[in-house]
């Protein structure tokens, strides 16, 4: 009685499906903003790249790749946070808990759900990037596995954490869900060196994972080298990262329950 | 797991928050197979009660044993043998009741899914609902349809508070008759909260009576009706609301 039950974890991805597809509005917004954004750094980067800036010159998807690789940071922190939060939204978690449903299942089923939401919303970006601006993502192979691994987990051990903040301090925590990855928009250097930042804010940037992966892709895109070293790295920090926002819910959910904010998940 | 007679156990029980205590050194053993109300006014620690015996609230000193597992470190031995209905948890709106009941249905573990679905909704008048959304329903229908998801799995432990609060008198009537068809035909164990003394007099065999986290009394509604020299479990509960005690006790 204590394995993880494939079925279980079926029946929460069925549910968030049912809930996706019988919304068009939820998946136009998953599309929109990626396309949005994608088109305004391209833009931008052809303007500077005509103007002779000499980075952009030589390689021509810098900005757009860094806007594409964080783009699955993001939406993957926000398609796992979004369907816990619908949860809320429903006051259907009481339901959930007196269930069955153990927590790592719950856990499992908005990481699928977070893969699928951002495969709908990135998919088609990544096609309009070589209409565009003839930038192809997907040619970078191997390598873009590397970087959406290290990324997606990234983004999974932040939408963990903020869900058991969620669980222990309500809605009145909502807010993180949205703004928490923002966080590391200027940290892990997405658009710009490692270099720039002041040196001690340096040691900072290269604890966090998405770093490592930012650097890997200039590399890639300037300098036309593979860092394996920074994407084992990545990897390392994230194994630790994922590890600490499981423990970190654990001892969130244990709080919640001792506090009895599990059937009262308002303000 | 041991087996245990009891279905339900609790012993000693005190819940505790930083400013208030909600449930103060409760004890009660309820038997297989039977149906109890829990009555209290607003904050007299039933919702709490139920919370730490479904295992969503952790006690802060006693115990609680459901079915012989204790909660909450032990309840993924049970949960899939209990249930719970309230009017203070919602099923997902957008989703159609089908789709509701056949996720609940997965996450019970149930047998023949589609068949279990279509039983439980032609017994509570629902085959009609079951591809409309959830949220297009009214009060009494959405009632139905939670009642649908707590009977879905054929549970050995129900607890339910307060299911009838705010549906019509009709429609609250019905869902008493459902539930008594219920306790006729399941043999399962009830634990009912209720502000309705009616309903209670109605379904329970047995009452505690609950007041400022603590057992003010335990007993038949007759017994009580006949301690308290009250016509009406309501009366009853009036005199131990406001502390008048029972006739023997006045009498005295």
């Amino acid at each position: 009685m204590t394995s993880a039950s494939l079925t279980r974890i079926g029946a929460m991805v069925r549910r968030y499906w049912y809930l996706l597809r019988s919304s068009w509005p939820r998946i136009l917004d998953l599309i929109y903003w990626p396309t949005v954004q994608m088109l305004m750094w391209g833009f931008l980067q052809s303007y500077v790249a005509s103007a002779g800036g000499g980075v952009f010159a030589r390689a021509g998807g810098v900005f757009i790749g860094s806007v594409l690789l964080w783009d699955i940071l993001f939406r993957g922190q926000l398609g796992f946070s979004i369907s816990f939060l619908e949860e809320m939204y429903a006051r259907n978690l009481g339901n959930l808990m007196i269930s069955p449903l153990r927590p790592v299942e719950f856990i499992a089923s908005l990481m699928i759900m977070s893969l699928v939401r951002l495969s709908i919303g990135m998919v088609p970006v990544t096609f309009l990037a070589i209409a565009f601006f003839d930038f192809n993502l997907w040619a970078l192979g191997f390598a873009l596995a590397a970087f959406f691994v290290n990324l997606i987990l990234t983004s999974w051990s932040i939408g963990i954490f903020v869900s058991g903040v969620l669980l222990r301090n309500g809605m009145g925590a909502e807010s993180l869900a949205w703004t928490i990855m923002f966080l590391f928009l200027p940290l892990t250097c997405v658009y710009y060196p490692v270099a720039v930042l002041p040196h001690w804010l340096q040691y900072v940037a290269w604890a966090l994972p998405p770093t490592y992966v930012f650097e890997g892709m200039r590399a890639l895109l300037i300098d036309h080298v593979f860092r394996a070293d920074l994407m084992l790295e990545a990897f390392l920090f994230n194994a630790i990262l994922f590890a600490g926002a499981s423990i970190a819910f654990l001892l969130l959910l244990r709080s919640a329950r001792e506090q009895g904010s599990l059937l009262q998940t308002g303000e | 797991m041991p087996a245990s007679p009891a279905a339900i156990e609790v012993d000693r029980l005190v819940k505790r928050y930083k400013t208030a205590t909600a449930v103060d050194g409760i004890s009660f053993t309820l038997p297989r197979g039977s149906i109890t109300g829990l009555l209290g006014g607003n904050g007299a620690g039933k919702t709490t009660t139920i919370a730490m015996i479904m295992g969503l609230v952790t006690p802060t000193s006693g115990t609680v044993s459901v079915l012989g597992a204790r909660m909450p470190d032990e309840r993924y031995d049970v949960l899939q043998r209990m249930n719970f209905e309230s009017p203070y948890v919602d099923l997902p709106m957008r989703l159609t009741v089908r789709q509701n009941l056949s996720v609940f249905a997965q996450l019970y573990a149930v047998e023949d899914i589609a068949g279990r679905i279509a039983a439980i909704a032609a017994d509570l008048e629902l085959t009609d609902l079951l591809d409309r959304p959830t949220g297009k329903l009214s009060a009494g229908q959405k009632t139905r349809v939670s009642l649908a998801k707590a009977l879905l799995n054929r549970p050995n432990v129900l607890l339910l508070d307060e299911p009838t609060a705010s549906l019509d008198p009709d429609t609250a009537d019905w869902v008493r008759g459902r539930l008594e068809r219920f306790r006729d035909t399941v043999g399962a164990t009830v634990l009912l909260a209720s502000h309705n003394m009616m309903e209670v007099e109605r379904l329970c065999e047995r009452v505690i009576i609950m007041k400022r986290g603590r057992i003010e009394d335990d007993d038949t509604p007759a017994r009580l009706l006949e301690r308290y020299g009250r016509d009406t479990l309501e009366d009853v509960f009036l005199d131990v609301a406001r502390g008048r005690g029972h006739a023997a006790e006045a009498s005295r």
